[in-house]
């Protein structure tokens, strides 16, 4: 197992490599030069020349990237072009609002989307698997910043239940940052649950038809365990894996919810980086949720295994 | 030969027990009907069989005849809403399991009736260890504790001769052979002594030389506990081997039936002649059918008449479209044919 761990950790770092290079591209990608943004209003030749020398920007390309990956490496990301604040601060005041949030969502997605996606194959071809199913083509198509908007109208607005916007920290008042994340966590959740019960479904469609599940049968055990436990056990595999990507897709941040609900998370700090040129903080950011996408497929690789005797031959 | 009619008119399938088993009955089908969704016809149509305690009792025929569906239906393995039980009864231990609730159903499966499967490599579940899929079944019908029921999971892989039985109760299926995996499927299938073991062509997906072994396991199990067992097969080598009684399955029906000697040495109708003939190591009688042209018809295509009619050599214009009735002889030997005895016919020339 754990030379196992270790082979995956060392398929994981060519990767990593690889989207560091893309995220140092994005820099050279961007249209404008960098030091001219610095220099700021007054585009003083020479202090455009200065921050050139001191950003190697002159360098040939690939010690450029040395350079930069370097500093990454240490945990240096460079400052904000806008605030001069350190990208890594940046990130470590947003990343765990973010995190928050793709949990809480994540969260919801399991609640909703697993028994929903069990019951509607088990019940395949009956009315339920059909309000199911058109509750979960619902869910996909309405588009999140809608919900967003319709759900602070009427819990927020109407009934008063929960506040539409603003953010406070977990570590300062638990409940409360609880209650303020529900309407965004419900949002992103609900969508997310959609696809979870869609494979839910058709996993659990494929190995209800599994000659083990027939066994379960004959031995005399209630439908219960030969679903839950029997069945929803073997289809669990499929959805480890894809859990594993929407959650490495919530950690890139939900632009629009966020925006909604006035989140400072992930979403709205790309977006104001991205509109402010402020490049240190976009490569940051891609960087960040790139290692974010990285790890959860590591643990997905790993939780995999765990659930999957027969790959555990092969370690 | 002289035939006594014991259930004239009637349905076409008659009681397949030959009357000879010393046990107490087991299991009695009667008149089993079972109707595909989307078909027209009933595919199992009006099956009969009797099962006594300590005997073995054979369902032979091709593929597709209906001899699974017929045990899954006893077994109300059968998806109900692709499959409807139309008519029938199957008493087991004084109740009809074909009518007993859910509820009921669970308490008898794998307890007092048990099966045994075709695939042993599909047939257990991959992410459990093998050792609690036993143990399982146990907990599932005796007020045991976990540790009792492994007990009896590694009491019962001795039984069915698992080697190294301790360390290969917390193996996982895949670590199993194919001959491994089915002695593990017998010992849940036997853990809990059921009075009755219902086994899918158990040996088919085996190696040649394991078949044997778990024939013969199979065989000594059952001596040992004196259950009944229902196997299923279309392999004649196996019947040879373990049958007491057969009864031969031609398109949801059944045609002939009777103790093993018997069919294999005086088959009266033409599909179990048929059957007989084309089985190498006995070799084909002169004169008679060495093959059967054609293949099983779909519901769809079924005579009104007998099923066999499409493929036999000696139909004619009445076995189109009557059913024959399914007539016993005092040694329990039956069959459905109306052209029997066929040796007349063949000697007169050919068709009549």
């Amino acid at each position: 197992m754990l030379r196992y761990i270790a082979k995956r950790f060392a398929v994981a770092i060519p990767t990593l490599v690889i989207v560091s290079i893309f995220v140092f591209s994005l820099q050279k990608m961007m249209p404008g030069d960098p030091a001219v943004i610095m220099a700021g209003e007054q585009r003083d030749p020479q202090v455009i020349a200065y921050l050139r020398e001191k950003y190697h920007l002159n360098d040939p390309v690939p010690e450029q990237y040395a350079f930069w990956a370097g500093r990454a490496v240490r945990g240096d990301l460079g400052q904000s072009l806008r605030s001069d604040v350190p990208v890594l601060d940046l990130i470590g005041d947003k990343l765990p609002v973010t995190i928050q949030l793709a949990v809480m969502a994540m969260i919801i997605a399991f609640a909703i989307g697993i028994p929903a996606g069990i019951v509607s194959a088990v019940k395949k071809g009956t009315i339920t698997d059909y309000v199911a199913n058109f509750v979960a083509l619902s869910g996909l198509s309405i588009p999140n910043f809608w919900l967003g908007i319709m759900l602070i109208l009427l819990v927020s607005v109407h009934l008063g239940w929960l506040p539409a916007s603003g953010y406070v920290p977990l570590t300062e008042a638990p409940l409360r940052s609880i209650e303020t994340m529900l309407m965004p966590a419900f949002v992103l959740g609900t969508a997310l649950a959609a696809t979870l019960m869609r494979h839910t479904r058709s996993a659990m469609l494929g190995v209800l038809q599994a000659d083990y599940v027939r066994t379960a049968r004959a031995k005399g055990l209630g439908e219960r365990v030969v679903i839950l436990k029997h069945t929803f056990r073997n289809a669990v595999l499929p959805i480890v894996t894809l859990s594993a990507l929407l959650f490495g897709e919530l950690l890139a941040g939900a632009v629009l919810t966020e925006q909604i609900f006035t989140i400072p998370g992930f979403g709205k700090l790309i977006v104001d980086a991205v509109f402010n040129r402020d490049y240190p903080v976009v490569q940051g950011v891609v960087l960040c949720t790139a290692i974010g996408f990285i790890l959860m497929n590591f643990f997905a690789d790993i939780l995999y295994v765990v659930l999957n005797p027969r790959m555990r031959e092969s370690l | 030969m002289s035939v006594e009619t014991v259930e004239a008119g009637g349905r076409a399938n008659g009681p397949a027990n030959a009357g000879s088993g010393d046990g107490a009955t087991v299991l009695r089908v009667s008149d089993l009907s079972v109707r595909f969704a989307g078909q027209p016809v009933d595919t199992i149509d009006g099956v009969s069989f009797t099962l006594s305690a300590g005997r073995t009792l054979c369902l032979v025929g091709e593929s597709g005849c209906g001899k699974s569906v017929t045990s899954l239906a006893t077994m109300r393995l059968l998806p109900e809403k692709a499959a409807r039980i139309t008519s029938g009864e199957a008493r087991f231990e004084d109740r009809d399991m074909l009518r007993l609730s859910r509820r009921e159903i669970e308490r008898v499966r794998g307890d007092r009736m048990a099966m045994i499967f075709q695939e042993p490599m599909t047939s257990l579940n991959p992410v459990f260890k093998v050792g609690d899929q036993v143990a399982e079944a146990v907990a599932r019908h005796r007020k045991v504790g976990r540790r009792e029921a492994r007990e009896r999971a590694l009491e019962m892989f001795r039984r069915v001769q698992i080697p190294a039985p301790e360390r290969r109760l917390d193996d996982y299926p895949h670590q199993l052979s194919g001959g491994m995996r089915q002695r593990v499927m017998i010992a849940m299938a036997l853990a809990n002594d059921p009075k009755l073991l219902i086994a899918d062509e158990p040996t088919t997906a085996l190696d040649v030389t394991i078949q044997a072994q778990i024939l013969r396991l199979m065989r000594t199990l059952q001596d040992e506990s004196g259950a009944a067992m229902l196997l299923i097969t279309h392999d004649l080598g196996v019947v040879a081997d373990i049958a007491d009684e057969v009864a031969v399955m031609y398109a949801g029906r059944i045609v002939e039936s009777g103790p093993v000697e018997t069919i294999f040495n005086d088959p009266q109708h033409p599909y179990t002649i048929g059957l007989m003939s084309s089985m190498p190591t006995l070799g084909a009688p002169k004169g008679r059918l060495a093959t059967i042209p054609g293949s099983v018809p779909s519901p769809f295509e079924f005579p009104p008449g007998c099923r066999f009619a499409t493929r036999c050599p000696f139909a004619q214009t009445r076995c189109f479209s009557e059913v024959p009735p399914f007539e016993r002889n005092d040694d329990g030997h039956g069959w459905a044919c109306w052209r029997t005895p066929i040796e007349t016919i063949a000697e007169a020339g050919g068709h009549a």
